[in-house]
């Protein structure tokens, strides 16, 4: 910790963007809540469409996430990284990603956005775990297996 | 299903991967870099969190002030208060995924079209993971039959 001191982090960090970026999402969380009264939690809504349940505005959301998506990787590649995990571990992530989502009612919008701006104490534990897991996680990577 | 309904919902999913994209979410090392708090610690992605945070809590409680939603009857928030085990194992499991990869629900389905197949591969296994965790959602939450 001590070799990286504090002006060399803050250095790093790009908080316009990080605002910018994080207003749009609770902008957009709020008009889905405004017209369809429902939580922007990305793990159910996405669910709730594999398991067709025809709930349109849903996939109508999912479907221009991805569009967008897919727009915007065109036109700005450089906002898109690439994971340093290997195709079979990244297979292993989505998994764990997407039953500990279901399991845990939720992931970093549902929780970590939404029920965080809600003051729901689930939602906050949830988050502290998750972010917890994921931090152990990381170092455990960097440390051990390299 | 009003038209008036799915196009709020396509600008909500709009609004949602530009801000994700902006807030650079969508880039997998700078996730990884964020959850590195013991390296090279990046805190950029908190403010993502903070900036979501800080526009929707107020408008969180603007809107539920009101008796219904503007395309639905009424509206559908999870009331569920307990803290049990099911939220925090499977928080854990999420958050162990998450660090793997880099990709949390929402950035992965943001980047997946790709000629690269890295973010399919993983859109494609956290499908299975989300129908396993439904499967396993209604399999234990079945009544109790002890008092």
């Amino acid at each position: 910790m001590d070799a990286y001191p504090f002006w060399w982090i803050l250095s790093r960090v790009d908080v316009a963007r990080g605002l910018v970026g994080g207003g749009l999402i609770g902008l957009s969380a709020a008009v889905f809540l405004l017209f369809h009264g429902e939580i922007a939690g990305i793990s159910g809504l996405c669910s709730s469409v594999l398991q067709r349940t025809r709930h349109v505005h849903r996939i109508a959301f999912i479907g221009s996430l991805v569009a967008v998506g897919a727009l915007l990787r065109w036109l700005w590649p450089s906002a898109f990284g690439s994971s340093a995990a290997s195709l079979p571990l990244l297979a292993v992530a989505g998994l764990l990603v997407g039953f500990g989502a279901r399991v845990g009612s939720g992931c970093t919008s549902g929780h970590g956005v939404c029920g965080m701006s809600r003051g729901s104490p689930r939602s906050i534990v949830a988050t502290l775990v998750f972010m917890g897991a994921a931090a152990v996680t990381v170092f455990a990577i960097r440390r051990l297996g390299a | 299903m009003s038209r008036r309904s799915i196009l709020a919902a396509v600008v909500a999913g709009a609004l949602f991967a530009i801000g994700l994209a902006v807030g650079g979410m969508t880039d997998p090392a700078k996730v990884t870099g964020f959850l590195d708090f013991t390296g090279h610690w990046d805190p950029s992605l908190a403010f993502v969190m903070g900036g979501a945070i800080a526009v929707y809590a107020p408008l969180h409680r603007f809107v539920t002030r009101r008796r219904a939603p503007l395309d639905a009857p009424s509206f559908d928030l999870p009331d569920a208060r307990r803290i049990d085990r099911r939220l925090v194992v499977g928080a854990a499991i999420f958050g162990i995924g998450w660090g793997i990869g880099g990709y949390c629900p929402g950035p992965s389905l943001v980047s997946l079209v790709s000629a690269e197949p890295a973010t399919w591969v993983f859109v494609a296994a956290m499908a299975v993971g989300l129908a396993l965790g439904e499967w396993s959602r209604e399999a234990t939450s079945a009544p109790r039959t002890d008092p």
